[in-house]
């Protein structure tokens, strides 16, 4: 096997120590290859892709048009690889080369207000994925040095530690043996050959260990062998999020080391959107080579458990419970009935958001902005949006399936003064099975 | 140069020379594009119905999406207009489809003059919508650029000359126009309309059938809404 050191991916991050717009521009255009160029060269300039996004919605400044903050990759790519490039800088009429003065600006609209949540790539009349064209020209902001200091900052921790808020084994233990006391079951760690093994995201760790304890509980019931890695852990993929693949494909190799090391079946990816991306969909392409195991997202797993008859439900939350849609999962990844089947297995009165599934808003954290510190006024500004959908069900309490999305939401609940408590998916479903036998 | 000098010229030479442009430069940025070449999808295929996803990103596209419809309706429907407006005038009126069974034997029914008059005027309305909409939206007005603006001049130049063409009173096919000169500017400015398609903005005209189609494909791929 041969998967990619953290050593390459460190010398990428040394960019931000001398930014240089050359060497951005480089990346945008190798970016562009045939599918993303095909979308740069249709738009139209119809603008409705404004309409769709929460930042704009929420600014109304015509900057946070989600097409227009894929300029700087656009005109690179105009003026060195598009169809007639030569000729357009023959006649002079080649757009001009970029400025890391430009690139700096740019910096707040391709990372601070778009959180590569995928509205905008549905709405479009020509089709464009913009939210893809987006990620990719955050490989060129990255690899130029103009990527946010935060996300560089984190990305550096997560090479270094495993985890982008430096969260390490010692802590996860920790955590793990707190749940097993509580729940009085035990959490295998590194049991080879187990048929799921199971990464968490830092938030879940410190922030919703019961998830943790949750598994525990629905793995027992299901009857299935599982693990936890000690090393490899970390599900969270700030290199997807910054955009620089070196970062990406390291931080993804540590958890393909782990499933291959194990012999597991499949990995399970936790309750976090971004970490589904980066494994389930670019994680082969990362690493140039197809997975030796199945990814599967937890609530896909929770779901076929319950319609297998493995996993039983009893009794129902009866308070007024809706779902936010977490924009990796849904939009980006095509997870929408799982976690609606499950909900209504164990809620008696779900109500849907206006818009839930494709045309849900996104929390306003997604695709690293909740890591950008100075992008917190923005956010909690583009929420409004997503308020206005969890207030139009009058919910009593909202349920997610991403620990981002929760955490970011919980702030932003906090910052409008609401008092509806947020709940991580697995955990409802885990506070609902069937008790088991006395001795079983 | 005589008016009549000028509508052989415009029959003639200039026709063939703009669609031999319209055809090698559009050809020209589609192969441009694909050199450009694209790398193997390695993750697991949540469908293999790629085809289909295309297909339905293609056509599913062509209608607003259930859920987004709450803002910019004007934008959305005027941009309805000028398209079927277009393509009536077009493919609709009895002189184009005259002058495509001259140059190609292809011939069909047409629709009646006054239907196509109307829609004629509609689309020239829709299209003085859509220029005031795009100086006067600080969206539109801010991603615009000259491409954006010419493209637009280069579209309602033969409407507007055709129309002027069409207040003259003379039966297609039977004699020629007692005035040559609005039918030579009127085959001119869809001439240059050829010249400039495959390089602007209105290569749009085929390049949406690509972006659609590559979105819908990556989309249905992941079984993600399309």
């Amino acid at each position: 096997m041969n998967l990619p050191a953290a050593e390459g991916a460190r010398k990428v991050l040394d960019a931000v120590k001398a930014p240089d717009a050359r060497r951005a521009a480089r990346e945008f255009v190798a970016q562009a290859g045939r599918d993303a160029a095909f979308q740069l060269e249709a738009c139209v300039h119809c603008g409705q892709c404004a309409d769709a996004c929460h930042f704009h919605r929420a600014t109304g400044d015509a900057r946070h048009t989600p097409v227009y903050k894929l300029r700087p990759m656009l005109k690179a790519y105009q003026r060195e690889a598009a169809p007639f490039a030569s000729l357009r800088k023959l006649l002079g009429l080649a757009p001009p080369g970029l400025t890391a003065q430009e690139l700096h600006q740019w910096s707040e609209l391709v990372y601070d207000s778009c959180n590569l949540c995928g509205r905008c790539t549905l709405v479009c009349p020509m089709g464009i994925d913009i939210a893809g064209l987006v990620r990719r020209a955050r490989e060129g902001m990255a690899a130029g040095g103009f990527a946010p200091a935060d996300l560089y900052k984190a990305a550096q921790r997560a090479l270094d530690t495993g985890s982008p808020i430096g969260v390490r084994w010692p802590a996860l233990k920790r955590q793990i043996e707190l749940q097993e006391q509580e729940t009085g079951l035990r959490v295998p760690i590194d049991a080879g050959g187990a048929e799921y093994m199971v990464v968490l995201t830092s938030i879940e760790i410190m922030g919703f260990p019961e998830a943790i304890g949750a598994l525990a509980r629905i793995f027992r019931q299901a009857g299935a062998s599982w693990t936890i890695p000690s090393a490899g852990f970390e599900a969270t993929n700030v290199g997807v999020q910054m955009g620089s693949r070196e970062v990406a494909a390291a931080l993804l190799a540590r958890i393909v080391e782990a499933a291959e090391r194990l012999k597991v079946k499949c990995v399970i990816s936790p309750e976090c959107g971004h970490a589904y991306s980066a494994l389930r969909w670019e994680g082969p392409d990362l690493l140039g080579r197809r997975y030796g195991f199945d990814v599967v997202q937890i609530a896909e797993l929770l779901d076929r458990f319950v319609r297998e008859g493995r996993l039983r439900l009893r009794g129902k939350d009866t308070r007024r419970l809706t779902f936010h849609d977490p924009c990796q999962l849904v939009r980006r990844g095509g997870i929408t009935e799982a976690p609606r089947r499950l909900l209504h297995g164990v809620s008696a009165n779900l109500a849907e958001m206006p818009g839930s599934g494709a045309a849900s808003f996104c929390c306003g954290g997604g695709g690293g902005v909740s890591a950008i510190h100075r992008a917190e006024p923005l956010r909690f500004a583009a929420f409004q949006s997503k308020k206005q959908q969890i207030d139009a069900t009058g919910a009593e309490a909202l349920v997610t399936a991403c620990g981002n999305c929760r955490n970011v939401l919980e702030e932003a609940i906090e910052h409008y003064g609401m008092t509806l408590p947020v709940l991580g998916l697995t955990e409802l479903v885990a506070q609902y099975l069937e008790p088991e036998a006395p001795g079983g | 140069m005589t008016a009549a000098a000028l509508l052989d010229f415009a029959r003639g030479p200039a026709l063939w020379i703009s669609l031999a442009v319209l055809v090698a430069g559009s050809l020209w940025r589609i192969a441009g594009i694909l050199r450009l070449g694209g790398t193997p999808e390695l993750s697991e295929p949540r469908s293999t119905r790629l085809l289909a996803g295309a297909m339905r990103g293609i056509f599913g596209r062509m209608v607003p999406r259930a859920g987004f419809r709450e803002r910019g309706a004007l934008g959305v429907w005027n941009g309805y207009l000028y398209h079927v407006g277009l393509a009536v005038i077009v493919f609709g009126y009895l002189p184009h489809i005259l002058f495509v069974e001259r140059l190609t034997g292809l011939a069909w029914p047409a629709l009646p003059g006054p239907v196509v008059y109307v829609t004629a005027g509609l689309t020239f309305v829709s299209l003085f919508i859509a220029l005031m909409e795009r100086l006067t939206d600080p969206v539109r007005r801010l991603l615009s650029g000259g491409d954006d603006y010419f493209s637009w001049l280069v579209v309602v130049l033969p409407l507007a000359t055709g129309m002027i063409v069409t207040q003259q009173s003379y039966a297609p096919g039977a004699a020629p126009p007692l005035d040559p000169l609005p039918l030579a500017v009127h085959l001119l400015s869809v001439e240059l309309l050829f010249l400039w398609l495959p390089f602007g903005k209105l290569a749009h005209a085929f390049l949406v059938f690509a972006s659609r189609g590559v979105t819908g494909a990556a989309l249905a791929r992941k079984g993600a809404p399309l």
